[in-house]
């Protein structure tokens, strides 16, 4: 297989498989996690203003109180590999233009100057993501395989998609085609992983907003 | 003790539900609930993340309900959970936590954590592993009626020298009353000034109240020790004689965890709703206080702050109510850094009080309600749960700190004017 027939292949088939495994992936872990269901609170509610699931999955985007200074690599780390993250996925033209193929939906985009930036800096919020994991003893005492390895699936996409656009280390056609693959990879893993909280986040928050909503707690 | 371990396997595996599963499907390990936990933050010890000391159910919950983790166990890739294991862990589950709940406060996922300890509590209970201090209470809780062993005889001492002293029948067994008042064996033994308040309050705000003798008390330490069906016990005892009474309201004692139980599990446990009203002391003064019907005269003038029970604040959403009683009696109260909401734990909530072996931990995990201290210096403190009160006391003693700890519906019955006085006046 040369380069042509390998990008190829991951922009088909591979491409095919690795969202059809996403998609069914995501649909038997949602019903496996919320068909356990939960048994009816048979206690008399106190109601307060704030206390309610919904409020609870917006707050909870926030540090709570006095949090931030106690651990703001954790924090400040995180918000901008996250919001990075979701910045180059779908505001760079190429992507917009892959998912208008598949979905026909489309957006405008940021210029790639500036896709480039944020790249960057998402890379490096990545790095000391992972730096912070490793020297910290509370993270790495909890830190389990999976750890690494989800922050691997998650670090290469945007990597190699940063070394594709800037013809760095491979030929274009091959580094896109390992792109590509990469975020294949990535789509076939989340759902099985802690990848996962990408969907749970808002039904944990939920519950945890409702449980205690139910009790008027704001939390 | 296999067939213990597999009792506590199958009790554990029913107590998993949605929001668990959810809750370990989006745990990240970012860790950030070791900052939340004081046996975490006074020790500096990984072992107290409040995420690890769930392991051994998580392991169980991917094994048991995930496709990946069956899948992994059919091919013999997953540790399965051991009784040592489960034993390992009794320090984790029980020592080292008091079901503060700050974690579940502050994990950006929005995991309840303190929900899980809780239900996993179920299961170490039906494996055995609880530990001797807890399981002793709920044997005497069971068996005599309270955890510390009192019996009725010893209520009926503290009412006649509550009538002696004071002048004030207390009533008990009178059916119809509005309020069914329930005491705790800490109030019993160690503070009887507890029932001498309640009966000035009371009388000054023209309700009818009465004790129960087959219900006197409140705490249940079947549901610091996980086992619902103990739990369901003890509750019902107490359903039993407010229904018998035709009570109103049962008014949960200074105590946070049986106010919990009472308000917050006690329907889950029977299986039905109450058909009464369960209040704190606190929210009960808060609201003849609303109502005007609580009259205070005088001021305390030394440095009072106030610490929160968990199970009020926190866990039970009573917050202003304590706040507003301490401002009707105190010129000079002042709050202690985290109040309210995000207030540190005593160190003994949820059992942990009654585990002998865990007071070394306690007493170092007490640094963190020591060093709040500090930041305000004030002359006494001020809570509303007996077991704070107690723990908080052996704190400040091992380290020679001294501030006098007194509860709060005691402080405002000493403000009450002497109603004998006032009527002849």
């Amino acid at each position: 297989m040369n380069e042509m027939q390998f990008l190829t292949w991951v922009r088909g088939q591979g491409l095919d498989l690795a969202v059809s495994l996403f998609l069914l992936g995501v649909l038997w872990r949602l019903l496996e996690i919320y068909g356990l269901g939960r048994k009816k609170d048979l206690t008399a509610p106190r109601h307060a203003s704030g206390a309610s699931g919904w409020h609870t999955v917006f707050r909870r985007s926030l540090p709570a109180e006095s949090m931030l200074k106690k651990s703001p690599v954790t924090y400040i780390a995180g918000y901008t590999f996250h919001l990075g993250l979701g910045l180059v996925v779908f505001l760079f033209a190429p992507h917009i233009k892959l998912i208008q193929s598949l979905t026909g939906l489309h957006w405008p985009g940021l210029p790639s100057q500036f896709i480039d930036l944020i790249a960057i800096v998402t890379i490096a919020a990545m790095v000391v993501v992972l730096a912070d994991r490793i020297s910290k003893p509370v993270k790495r005492f909890i830190s389990t395989f999976e750890d690494w390895f989800t922050w691997l699936v998650t670090f290469l996409p945007l990597l190699t998609g940063w070394l594709a656009v800037r013809h760095l280390l491979l030929p274009y056609t091959s580094m896109l085609a390992v792109h590509i693959l990469c975020v294949e990879i990535l789509l076939i893993v989340l759902p099985f992983t802690k990848l996962f909280h990408a969907f749970t986040v808002f039904g944990s928050r939920w519950y945890n907003g409702t449980v205690n909503g139910h009790k008027g707690v704001v939390v | 003790m296999s067939a213990s371990l597999e009792k506590g396997v199958r009790v554990l595996k029913e107590m998993i539900d949605a929001p668990i599963a959810s809750y370990f499907s989006s745990c990240v390990h970012c860790g950030l609930c070791a900052e939340a936990c004081l046996f975490y933050t006074e020790t500096g010890d990984p072992k107290y993340t409040p995420i690890h000391k769930l392991e051994p159910m998580r392991r169980l919950y991917e094994q048991e309900y995930t496709l990946l983790g069956r899948l992994k166990k059919m091919v013999g890739l997953s540790k399965p959970v051991t009784d040592a294991e489960l034993g390992q862990w009794q320090e984790l589950v029980y020592n080292s936590c008091t079901l503060c709940g700050r974690c579940s406060a502050v994990c950006p996922m929005g995991n309840d954590i303190v929900y899980m300890v809780r239900k996993f509590r179920e299961g170490m209970s039906a494996a055995g592993h609880a530990p001797v201090g807890i399981k002793g209470a709920v044997n005497r809780t069971v068996n005599i009626g309270s955890p510390m062993g009192v019996k009725l005889p010893a209520v009926k001492a503290q009412m006649k020298h509550v009538e002696e002293d004071h002048g004030i029948p207390i009533p008990m067994d009178v059916v119809g009353a509005e309020y069914l008042v329930m005491l705790s064996s800490m109030e019993i033994i160690n503070f009887p000034e507890y029932l001498a308040a309640i009966a000035k309050i009371m009388k000054q705000a023209g309700r009818t109240w009465t004790l129960c003798s087959t219900a006197f008390e409140a705490t249940n330490a079947g549901m610091q020790i996980g086992n619902s069906d103990l739990a369901r016990v003890i509750v019902s005892r107490i359903v039993e004689g407010a229904e018998k009474l035709k009570v109103k309201t049962v008014i949960s004692p200074e105590c946070g965890h049986a106010y919990t139980a009472l308000r917050w599990e006690g329907a889950n446990l029977i299986g039905r709703p109450f058909t009464f009203k369960v209040q704190h002391i606190i929210e009960v003064l808060g609201e003849f206080q609303e109502k005007g019907l609580l009259k205070t005269e005088g001021f305390e003038t030394d440095r009072l702050t106030f610490h929160d029970p968990c199970q009020l604040a926190r866990r039970g959403g009573v917050i202003q109510p304590q706040r507003n009683l301490m401002n009707m009696v105190a010129k000079n109260f002042v709050e202690m850094p985290d109040a309210g909401y995000m207030n540190w734990c005593c160190g003994g909530g949820g059992g942990a009080s009654a585990i002998e072996e865990g007071e070394e931990l306690r007493l170092a995990a007490f640094k963190k309600k020591k060093s709040q201290l500090e930041a305000v210096k004030p002359d006494r403190l001020v809570t509303a749960c007996a077991n704070c009160r107690i723990v908080l006391e052996e704190g400040l003693e091992h380290y020679q700190m001294d501030i006098p700890v007194i509860g709060l519906t005691e402080l405002i019955a000493e403000h009450i004017p002497d109603l004998a006085k006032s009527e002849g006046a």
